[in-house]
């Protein structure tokens, strides 16, 4: 009961910081802000929906590919984000500043 | 200009991803009779392991990795894999693409199920290849201009 409470609770801000996310690609003015938007929030809010899940479903024969998702999404969407603005920063695309037009 | 990523992060996330990738993509192709997936999502995603090579290893580390003849040859050979099992059922007195006919050990049901395993790794294979194809060719326009 009380576990489920938390699983629900665990989800739903998990899936708040995903539309937090979809809300600042939307919004923010430029390359490099929407990819920190994704990276940061998406990451939060998929590891809170996975950590949810687990704590909902207990332990059975899905939870440890659960696990290894997590993880996997844990290391590589930082890493893909980093490297996207990485390699735009190299190209020569500016970062926007105050003032310019979006 | 186009070259590997300088960047120590890709390099350490992409060497501990690689294998992985690997591992799910023939998971993918193997797997696709009882789940999503099979031949085509699988060689995607074997395709994505080797572009995340070429994407972090200098080029003659990438280029012994999976030489860029590789593909040209991973495409005919999973179309003939495909096509060949195909019309092998014929000499055997079946139809095209019936594999029950094909002479392999078991029932109708476990013959069907071995070839369909090999169908789906010549699918894999041509899918793999063709995206890794793909991929050189674009980064290869980029690097002459």
């Amino acid at each position: 009961m009380i576990v489920d409470i938390i699983a629900g609770v665990l989800i739903v801000a998990g899936v708040g910081f995903l539309g937090i996310g979809v809300l600042g690609v939307l919004r923010f003015p430029d390359y490099y802000s929407r990819t920190h938007a994704v990276a940061k929030a998406e990451t939060l809010g998929m590891l809170l929906v996975f950590g949810g899940l687990l704590i909902h479903l207990r332990l059975q024969a899905g939870t440890a590919q659960l696990v290894l998702i997590a993880v996997f999404a844990f290391l590589v969407n930082p890493t893909a984000t980093h490297a996207l603005a990485r390699v735009a920063l190299r190209r020569g695309l500016a970062p926007w500043k105050r003032g310019d037009p979006t | 200009m186009i070259g590997p990523h300088s960047s120590p992060n890709m390099r350490v996330i992409g060497i501990l991803v690689v294998p992985f990738v690997l591992m799910f993509g023939v998971y993918v192709i193997a797997h696709g009779h009882y789940g999503p997936g099979g031949g085509f999502a699988g060689g995607v995603i074997v395709a994505v392991a080797v572009i995340i090579v070429r994407m972090i290893a200098p080029r003659n580390l990438s280029e012994r990795f999976f030489p860029p003849g590789l593909p040209l040859w991973l495409m005919v050979g999973g179309m003939g894999l495909f096509v060949g099992i195909g019309v092998l059922a014929v000499a055997w007195g079946g139809d095209v693409l019936d594999y029950a006919s094909l002479p392999l050990p078991g029932d109708d049901s476990r013959r069907r199920y071995l070839s369909i395993l090999l169908v789906e790794f010549g699918v894999g294979a041509a899918v793999s290849g063709s995206m890794v194809f793909i991929f050189d060719l674009l980064a290869s326009l980029e690097r002459d201009s």
